[in-house]
C-alpha cells in the first residue's frame, strides 16, 4: 500500500530524514517510535504533503501512486488521513460543517454524489458512540479552547468519519489519560481490518499495549535503525533510547 | 506565504462577477446632468405634491454649498456630477394589475437574480419591492400586509397615497444637509422602499427590497423609509446587484428608521453591487447614508450586513439612542477583494438613560484591496448607565491588501461602560493544511475558513439570507489565501 524507498528530506537545507525505507502493507499496523526531534512528525507530514520541507531524493508511492505527484487534498482523497500532534483551531466551523465538507470534497473525488444527510448523521452518532464523544462537541468549533485531550479525541473522531485506507497517527497518545487512550486504541482497533492500515508514531511503549503492532521500527537521527516485532518496543521501554544511540 | 499559494490567491481572486448582465429594456430617461430644471422635471414626472418639490430644491441648494467628504481612507477619482444621469425608469404600461403585465425583460432580470415576483412561486414569507434604477417595478404581497395595516410599498406610491406619513417623518432621522451625499440624494432620489408598521402589529413576513442598478451612466438615489410604531415588529432585507460595466456608477441612497416605544426593526443588506474587474477598472460607488432612531424606550434597532460589493463603500449605518433602555446593534462583514475600497463601521449615540449599543465588525481584505473599520460610540452627558461593547476584527487573505481600524469613542458620562476589543489575523498555512489534510481544496478551505469567521454576524442574518450570504462570501473571496 504505501512504499517508502531511500527517502531523503531537508528543511532549510539542513538533512532531516536520511535514507528512509519502510514497506506497509494492507492490514498492517507499524508503530513507528524514537525520541524527540528525530524526524517522526517530519515522516509524517512528508507522507501527507506538507511543502515546508524539500524532498532531496527517494520516493514514496501509494498504491504505486507516485505521492509526490498529488496534492496534500488529493492524498487525503485517495485515503491518508494525519491524526495530527498538534491539531489547529479553526473557529466559528463546527464540527459537523468541517465533516460534512470533509466527506463531500472525498466523494467528490471519487465522483459520488454529497452524502445524504441522514446517513450522515447516521455515520455521525454510531462513532460518536463507539469513541464516547460528547454529543454537544460536534457542534462546537474545530478544536477551539479544546482541552489537549479533546483534540487528540477529536482527531480520532474524524478519522472514524473519514474512515482512511491509510492512517497516521502523530504522537496522538501524548498527553492523555489512560481513559482517553483506550478510547484513541478502540477507534483504532475498532476501525482496523484486512483493507486499511495504520502507522502509529509514539514516544511510548505504553499505546502498544492497547493497539498491537505488526511490526515497531525505531527512527532515531533521521533513519530507521531497528526495525521488529512488538518485542521491540519492550526491549526499547526496558533498556530506553540510550541502548539505540549506543549501538548506533 | 508560499509562492503556490500566492498563485492560487491570484487566481481564484480573479472570480468573475455573476450578476454582471444587462437587461434591454425600454426606457424613461432624462438627460444627463442636474439643475434645478432636472428635479422640477423628476418631480413633475413623478407628480409630487408641493412640499416635495420644496423638500427637494431645499436639499438642492444646500447641496452646491457643501463639499464632498474626503476624511474617509478611500481614494476614487472626483465625480463629474455633471456626467450623471438623474432619472432612468423602465417604461411600463400604466398601472400593472397583475405579473403579466410586467415588461417580461424585468421578470427575466430578476429570475437571473434569483428572486421572485411571483407570489405563487415566492420564497415563504417573503414580500419584496423590486426597484431597478430608479423606479419601483414591483411590490408583492401588499394586500396580505394591508390586513395587519402594514403599508409596503414603494417611496413613490408612498408619497402619492400617504403624504401625510411621508412629510411628518423622512428627513427626520436624516436630514438633508447631514453630509454631502445625503443632500444629493435629498435633491434627486427617485423611489426606494416605504414601510409603515402600525402600533402592536408584528409584521408577518420578511419585508424586503432588491435594488438593481441597469441603465448606464445612471445615478441610482433611493431612500427608504420605516415606521415601526408602538410595540411593532419588523425584519427587513435588502439586496442590491448591478451590471458589470467599466465605467463607474453612483449609488448614493439613504435609509431612515423610526422605531418608537417597545418597537423592534431589524434591517439587514447583503449589498453586492458590482464590485470592478479584477484590475479596478468600473464598479459601484457606494456612499450610503443609513440611520436609525430608538425614538421611544425600549426600542431596538438592529442592522446587519454583508458588504460584499461596490469599488468603493462609504457607510455607517447608524442608530441614535434616544429612547431610555434602547438597544442598538451594528453586525457587519465587509469583504474586499481586487481593488475594491471599503470605509465603513457604525456610529452609536446613547442619549436615553441605560442604553446598550453592540457593535460586531469583521472586515476581511484580500487582493490589493484596502478595507476600514470606522466607528464612533457616543455617550452624552445624560445618558446615564451607558453600554457598548465593540469588537473589531480583520482577516488578511494576502500580503497586499490592507486592514485599518478607526475607532472614536466620545464619553461625557462616567457611569458608561464602553469595551473596545480588536483583532487582525491571517488565515493560517497550517489552518489550510489541516483543511487540505482533509481533502477539502484550497478554495472551500478558504471559504469554510472565512464563514467560520463571519460567523458571529451572519447569525443574525434571516435564514435565507444566511445562505446566500455564505456563498457570497465563498465567491468574492474564492482562493485567497494568506
Ligand atoms: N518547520 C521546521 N523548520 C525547521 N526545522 C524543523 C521544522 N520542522 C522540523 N524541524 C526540525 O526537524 C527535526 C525533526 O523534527 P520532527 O520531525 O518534528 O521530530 P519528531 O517528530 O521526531 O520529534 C528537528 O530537529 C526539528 O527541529
Ligand atoms: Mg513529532
Amino acid at each position: 500500500m504505501l512504499s517508502i524507498r531511500d527517502l531523503k528530506v531537508s528543511i532549510n537545507g539542513k538533512e532531516i530524514l536520511k535514507e528512509i525505507n519502510l514497506e506497509v502493507m494492507a492490514g498492517e499496523v507499524h508503530a513507528i517510535m524514537g525520541p524527540n526531534g528525530t524526524g517522526k512528525s517530519t515522516l509524517a507530514s512528508i507522507i501527507a504533503g506538507r511543502d515546508v520541507f524539500e524532498v532531496s531524493g527517494g520516493q514514496v508511492l501509494f498504491d504505486g501512486k507516485n505521492l509526490f505527484d498529488l496534492s496534500v487534498e488529493q492524498r487525503a482523497c485517495e485515503g491518508i488521513f494525519l491524526g495530527f500532534q498538534y491539531p489547529v483551531e479553526i473557529p466559528g466551523v463546527s464540527i459537523v460543517n468541517f465533516l460534512r465538507t470533509a466527506i463531500n470534497e472525498q466523494r467528490k473525488y471519487k465522483g459520488l454524489d454529497p452524502i445524504p444527510a441522514p446517513e450522515f448523521l447516521a455515520k455521525m452518532n454510531e462513532a460518536k458512540k463507539m469513541l464516547d464523544v460528547h454529543s454537544n462537541m460536534t457542534s462546537r468549533s474545530v478544536n477551539e479552547g479544546f482541552s489537549g485531550g479533546e483534540k487528540k479525541k477529536n482527531e480520532i473522531f474524524q478519522m472514524a468519519m473519514l474512515q482512511p485506507r491509510l492512517a497516521i497517527l502523530d504522537e496522538t497518545d501524548s498527553g492523555l489519560d489512560i481513559d482517553a487512550l483506550r478510547v484513541v486504541a478502540k477507534g483504532v482497533n475498532e476501525l482496523r481490518s484486512k483493507d486499511n492500515a495504520f502507522i502509529i508514531i509514539t514516544h511510548y511503549q505504553r499505546l502498544l499495549d492497547y493497539i498491537i503492532p505488526d511490526f515497531v521500527h525505531i527512527l532515531f537521527d533521521g533513519r530507521i535503525v531497528k526495525s521488529g516485532s512488538k518485542e521491540l518496543a519492550f526491549e526499547l521501554e526496558e533498556k530506553g533510547y540510550d541502548w539505540i544511540r549506543k549501538s548506533t | 506565504m508560499s509562492n503556490d499559494q500566492q498563485n492560487i490567491l491570484d487566481e481564484v481572486t480573479s472570480q468573475e462577477y455573476k450578476y454582471g448582465f444587462y437587461t434591454d429594456l425600454e426606457m424613461d430617461i432624462f438627460p444627463k446632468g442636474l439643475n434645478e430644471d432636472t428635479i422640477r422635471a423628476l418631480s413633475a414626472k413623478k407628480n409630487e405634491p408641493p412640499f416635495m418639490l420644496e423638500f427637494r430644491l431645499n436639499a438642492y441648494r444646500k447641496w452646491l454649498t457643501m463639499k464632498e467628504p474626503d476624511w474617509a481612507h478611500l481614494k476614487y477619482p472626483s465625480i463629474d456630477y455633471q456626467d450623471i444621469i438623474y432619472y432612468a425608469a423602465p417604461k411600463k404600461k400604466p398601472e400593472l394589475e397583475s405579473l403579466d403585465q410586467v415588461d417580461p425583460e424585468l421578470i427575466e432580470t430578476f429570475n437571473k437574480l434569483g428572486i421572485s415576483l411571483d407570489e405563487q412561486k415566492r420564497l415563504t414569507g417573503v414580500a419584496v419591492d423590486a426597484v431597478i434604477d430608479s423606479v419601483s417595478v414591483k411590490t408583492t404581497f401588499q394586500e396580505t400586509l394591508a390586513k395587519h395595516g402594514i403599508i409596503f410599498c414603494s417611496f413613490s406610491e408612498a408619497v402619492q397615497n400617504h403624504p401625510d406619513l411621508v412629510e411628518k417623518y423622512m428627513a427626520t432621522v436624516v436630514p438633508p444637509d447631514d453630509n454631502y451625499f445625503a443632500a444629493l440624494n435629498s435633491a434627486v432620489f427617485s423611489d426606494g422602499s416605504f414601510c409603515f408598521i402600525p402600533k402592536g402589529v408584528r409584521c408577518p413576513l420578511e419585508l424586503s427590497t432588491y435594488f438593481r442598478i441597469n441603465a448606464a451612466n445612471t445615478g441610482q438615489f433611493e431612500r427608504t423609509l420605516i415606521i415601526a410604531e408602538e410595540g411593532s415588529y419588523v425584519s427587513y432585507l435588502e439586496g442590491c446587484t448591478a451590471p458589470a460595466r467599466s465605467e463607474n456608477q453612483l449609488h448614493a441612497a439613504i435609509v431612515e428608521i423610526i422605531a418608537m416605544k417597545d418597537a423592534e426593526v431589524k434591517y439587514s443588506t447583503v449589498q453586492n453591487w458590482y464590485p470592478g474587474n479584477k484590475n479596478g477598472e468600473g464598479g459601484v460607488y457606494n456612499f450610503v447614508t443609513k440611520r436609525g432612531i430608538c425614538k421611544g424606550n425600549n426600542s431596538k434597532i438592529s442592522w446587519t450586513q454583508v458588504e460584499t460589493g461596490s469599488a468603493i463603500t462609504w457607510k455607517y449605518p447608524s442608530v441614535i439612542l434616544q429612547g431610555d433602555n434602547s438597544i442598538g446593534e451594528f453586525y457587519s462583514v465587509a469583504v474586499t477583494n481586487n481593488h475594491q475600497q471599503a470605509d465603513t463601521g457604525t456610529k452609536m449615540i446613547h442619549i436615553g438613560k441605560n442604553t446598550r449599543s453592540t457593535i460586531i465588525s469583521k472586515g476581511i481584505s484580500a487582493g490589493k484591496s484596502n478595507n476600514s473599520y470606522r466607528g464612533l460610540v457616543k455617550v452624552i452627558k445624560r445618558a446615564v448607565n451607558a453600554r457598548n461593547f465593540t469588537q473589531c476584527d480583520s482577516l488578511l487573505l494576502g500580503d497586499k491588501c490592507g486592514a485599518h481600524t478607526f475607532p472614536y469613542i466620545h464619553n461625557e458620562n462616567s457611569s458608561s461602560i464602553i469595551e473596545h476589543e480588536a483583532t487582525t489575523s491571517k488565515i493560517s498555512e497550517d489552518q489550510l493544511f489541516y483543511c487540505k489534510q482533509r481533502g477539502i481544496d484550497t478554495e472551500n478551505a478558504i471559504a469554510l475558513i472565512v464563514n467560520g469567521y463571519a460567523k458571529e454576524v451572519l447569525k443574525h442574518l434571516p435564514m435565507e439570507f444566511a445562505v446566500e450570504a455564505q456563498k457570497l462570501l465563498a465567491v468574492s473571496l474564492e482562493g485567497s489565501v494568506g
